[in-house]
Formats: C-alpha cells, structure tokens, sequence
C-alpha cells in the first residue's frame, strides 16, 4: 500500500538578515546552510495495517507524511502510495487519501460542517449513496450532530477533530494519514477519537499512518511502531518488541544526603538530576542493582533509594537520548532498514 | 462541466456567507459606491479648471475612468483569493489545497468571493454609462465586442498583477506591497490619458506592465481618436489581448512559486 525507499529530504536554510537594507540584500545572497529533514528512510506499510510514526519534535515526521500526501517533493529516494507516486500524480494520489492534520483545520473556516461536507462531496465527486451512508455512519459513531449546522471556527477543538477526521474520510479513501490526531484534546475525547480510528481501520480495512508523541495514542492503537529521530529512521517493528529489547533498562532514583557536584557512577547513565534528586539508568546485564547501589553507598551518602522499570514513554525517550546504545542494541535484532 | 458547476457552488456558498449580516452587507455596498464617486468629482473638478486634457474632453475621462473602474472592481470580487492570499501561507494554509483533488490555481481563485465590490462596479458602471451619453459613440456590434473583450481583458491584467503578488509569497511569505502602484496605481494613472505621461513611462505601461493596452488603446479606438494620433490602427486593435497574455504568464509564474513551495515547505 506504502513503499517508501531511501526517502530523503533537506531543505535549504537561508541566512536572513534583518532590517530594511538586509531584506535587500536578502533577495540577492544565496547564503544558506542545508539542513537534512529525513535522511535514507525506508519502509512499507500493508493495507489495513494501522502503523504508529513516532518521533520527538523535529524529528522529521511531518516531513515525511508530507512527502507521503504529495505536499512535498522528497530530494531523493522513491514513495508509492497505491501505486501512485505522490508528488507526480498528486490530484490521483489525492483522490485515494484522507489527511488530518492536528495543529488546523482543512475544512472551510466560516461554513457550517454540513456545509463544507457538501463541498467535499462536489470536490471528490461522492456518488449521492455513499455521501449519505458516509455522513449517517459518522453522525453517530462521532456524535456530530450536535454541530453539524455550526460554522468550523466556533467549534470546539475537539469538536473539530471530529468533524476533520470525519470529513477526510467522506470519499473512502484507502488510506488515512493523521498527523497528532489527539494534540491538546482532553481524556475523553481522546478516548472517543482513538475509538473510532480503530473501528475504521478493522471495519472498513483502512491503511492507517499516524504520527503521534502521545503514546497512549500507540499503546491503544499501534500494533507495529516506526521510531524516527534526527531524520533517521531508529526502529520499525512491533510495539511489544520494542517494548522488550529496552525492558532490560531500568531506573535508580536516589535522594542524596547533600548536592554533590559530581554524582556519576561508572556503568550508569544518569537521566535527570534536580540538586540533590538523581535518577540513573542502568542496564541489569553490565551492573547489578545491588552492586550499583553498592558503589553510591560507598562514595555518597543517601536518604531514599527506588528502582523502577521503565514505561513506554521514558523508553521511547530513552531511546531518543542515547542513540548509540539504540543502534547497538535495536536495530540488528529487528530490523535492517538502519 | 465539472470544474465551472463547482466554482458557482463555491460562489454561492461565499455569497450566502457574506449575506448573513445583511445590513453591514448593505452599508458597506453604498459606502464603497459613494467613495468611490468622490474619485470622479476631484476629476470632474480638474477639468472645470482646465476643459481639456492632452486634448480629451472630461467625458472622454469619464469613459477611460468608467472602464478601468470596472475592470479593477470585477477583479478584486473574483480574484479576492490571490488578492487575500498571504494569510493562507502564514497561516501554512496552502498545505490543505495540496491535499485536494483539484489545481492549486483553481482552487485558490474558487475559494474568495467579494460580492461587496458590487458597489464599485455600479459606480464605475454609471460613469461610463453617462460619459457615453455626452460623448457621441457610433456603436456597432463590433464595438460592443470590443468593449466587452477589454474589459475582460482588464480584468485579467489586475487578476494577473494579484496572482504575481501571491506568488512572490512564496518565497516572501508577506506580499510584496511594491504591487499596490500597479494595482490602485493602475487604476488613478489609468484614468487618464496616457499622453500626459512621458515617454519611458508609457513604454514601461505598455510593453512591460500592459496596463495601457487593456484601457487606454481600447478607449482610443472607441472615442475614434486613432486618427488623432500616430499609433498603428492594429496595433491598437490587438491591445486587449496583452491583458490575457499578461494573466498567462502570471499563471505561469504562479506553477512555478507551487513548486518551489512543494521543494521548500514554506
């Protein structure tokens, strides 16, 4: 359904200078560094797979999804979405995928939601039928008919992520990109969103590409996850397997007796450190617990001591904070795509 | 038949939207109408003074300023989305016309609708439909023609110079204000007669910016004041088109800022 190959992206940034005279002098200096956005990502999604594209802020995920949706032009490598190639075939390419982009609204600001859903069956070209099972099937699985008649811009965000999602799926498209689908939403309406995402993709077998940070959003929805950073692609597999090759990380949070100026411990990392709060992280197969707290003991002295495995969340940042122990340790067992 | 039954959808829709407060809808009708006849006045006033003008009479600039008033006004209610377009790059807005099924050019064109510019067409209509009335035209269908292609053709030309504007958004993210001489300049210089301007002037505002050929030459060959002065009957005959070659390259231009901006982002 997706094939992605060595798909890179760098962007030229230019050196602006301030000031009347410098906008001047803009327009003719070429001054510029390059800045690589996505670097030699590979991968392939399968229809009806529902696949999670994570990564920190920067980390090149929206590059990528635009790349993917025909925005952007990639600087090389190849992307086939259906069979089309986005960025050539961009109005076919369109016509066969549903964007959600969670930061705005790609409905009419200052028309009804009924209204720009009307728009949208002219724009795609929606057979009468399918509009009105389309809008009947969402009305009720998203509630939209509390403000189906209320202009986008008085909506509430989570009201609008509704009527967006619903919206970008009206022409049945194959495959549904959502970019930070929950991003400031509160609990429940998170919890309604994922719901019906899920329902999607099983009834309706809709590729799914979400690119999220919150990984609750990934833990209810993402069997498989595409871990990217620093443009590069870190880890592609399942959640669980993930999950399990960095479990063997845990934490020591210790409360110290003093602030020490210097608390490092040979074969700990230290996470955090907040005066005389210290959390290490360590890795049971190079020192034992027992042993480490031996040593703290030994140079410091502590007033509290706790060990706990990791959650997915301080994984995945664990993760992002140490590549080099990432590459050693994810990247061969799982995948090949480094 | 699709792409034009969609368009009248997104009139529609752009014009009940705008008709919802219809009483600022009104009172701005007529504010923009009566601005614009205090325009003519301080004209009308000149030529109490002086009589002529490079030896055209007030209603001869009645029909020079009625056609271009028009051409300017239809522009700005249909081009309203290039007009307006700055806001959809600041706010990254251009993203979600990539997503649809439809040209980046269409789609930005379909999306705005004006309608209170109506206001200035009547007004700008009214001069030129009293200026004909003192003037005695010896009207044809061809004229009639005529007349009608340039002010398309005027249309055109300013649709063009807000598309060019548009477009240097691209890489400017804010419009570039230098436009505004051409556009509200355009329309005061060309309500007069492109004789009183010196030479490079003219050349610049016919070879390069074609805002003679879509106003002045046509308003010559109508008035019958070809004769008068030592231009080519043809040539003026053929000017409006240069409005339509002018929106073409602007187009142009236009698919080149879309793929600079599919390159860059922003």
């Amino acid at each position: 359904m997706i094939e992605v190959n060595d798909l890179s992206k760098d962007f030229k940034v230019y050196h602006h200078r301030k000031g009347f005279f410098g906008s001047f002098v803009n327009l003719f200096s070429r001054k510029h560094r390059i800045v690589q956005a996505v670097d030699k990502v590979s991968f392939t999604v399968a229809r009806g797979e529902m696949v999670g594209y994570l990564g920190p802020n920067g980390a090149g995920k929206s590059t990528t999804i635009k790349m993917l949706t025909g925005i952007l032009v990639p600087s090389s490598g190849s992307v086939t979405v259906n069979g089309y190639i986005p960025h050539r075939q961009r109005k076919e390419n369109a016509k066969h995928i549903g964007v959600v982009f969670g930061q705005r609204s790609h409905l009419w600001f200052d028309l009804p939601v009924q209204e720009s859903f009307e728009l949208l069956q002219r724009i795609y070209r929606i057979p009468e039928a399918a509009y009105r099972q389309n809008v009947e099937a969402f009305e009720e699985l998203l509630n939209l008919g509390d403000f189906f008649r209320t202009p986008v811009r008085q909506l509430s965000l989570g009201q609008r992520m509704r009527a967006d999602i619903a919206a970008a799926l009206l022409h049945n498209p194959d495959v549904l990109f959502l970019d930070e689908p929950t991003i400031g939403l509160d609990v429940v309406a998170k919890a309604r969103i994922r719901q019906f995402i899920q329902r999607i993709n099983t009834e309706r077998q809709v590729t799914v590409v979400l690119t999220t940070h919150d990984l609750d959003d990934v833990e209810k929805l993402c069997k498989r996850v595409i871990l990217i950073d620093n443009a590069r692609l870190r880890f592609d597999g399942e959640l669980t397997a993930l999950r399990r090759l960095l479990s063997t990380e845990r934490l020591l949070s210790v409360d110290y007796a003093e602030d020490y100026p210097d608390v490092s411990i040979p074969s700990a990392h230290i996470v955090y450190q907040e005066g005389a709060r210290v959390q290490y992280r360590f890795s049971p197969e190079e020192i034992s617990a027992a042993d480490l707290i031996g040593t703290i003991l030994r140079k410091f002295r502590i007033v509290d001591v706790s060990i706990q495995e990791p959650d997915i969340e301080d994984l995945i940042k664990t993760v992002y904070e140490d590549n080099l122990m990432l590459e050693r340790k994810l990247t061969e067992p799982v995948s090949g795509d480094m | 038949m699709h792409p034009l039954s969609l368009y009248f959808h997104f009139v529609k829709l752009r014009i009940r939207s705008q008709m919802e407060y219809r009483l600022s809808f009104i009172v701005e009708l007529f504010a923009q109408a009566s601005i614009s006849v205090i325009d003519f006045f301080m004209i009308a006033l000149l030529f109490n003074r002086f009589k002529q003008l490079a030896g055209w009479s007030l209603w001869e600039v009645g029909f020079l300023y009625g056609m271009i008033g028009i051409c300017f006004a239809v522009a700005e209610m249909i081009g309203r989305g290039f007009d307006a377009f700055e806001r959809n790059i600041v706010r990254g807005d251009f993203d979600t016309i990539l997503i649809r099924p439809l040209g980046t050019f269409y789609q930005v064109f379909a999306n705005e609708f004006l309608l209170r510019r109506l206001g200035r067409i009547a007004q700008a209509l009214v001069v030129l439909l009293i200026a004909n009335s003192q003037l005695s035209v010896q009207w044809s269908l061809t004229k009639v023609g005529y007349l009608l292609i340039s002010l398309m053709s005027g249309t055109c030309f300013f649709i063009g110079l807000f598309v060019i504007a548009a477009t240097s958004c691209f890489w400017t993210v804010q419009s570039i204000e230098v436009i505004n001489i051409f556009t509200h300049g355009g329309v005061f210089m060309g309500s007069y007669p492109f004789s009183i301007y010196r030479w490079w002037f003219r050349h610049f505002f016919t070879f390069i910016i074609p805002l003679a050929c879509v106003n002045y030459f046509p308003a010559l060959f109508l008035l019958g004041k070809i004769e008068s002065l030592g231009v080519s009957p043809i040539g003026v005959q053929l000017a409006p088109f240069a409005g339509f070659l002018f929106l073409g390259i602007a187009m142009l231009f236009w698919r080149w800022g879309v793929l600079h901006y599919q390159s860059t982002g922003h």
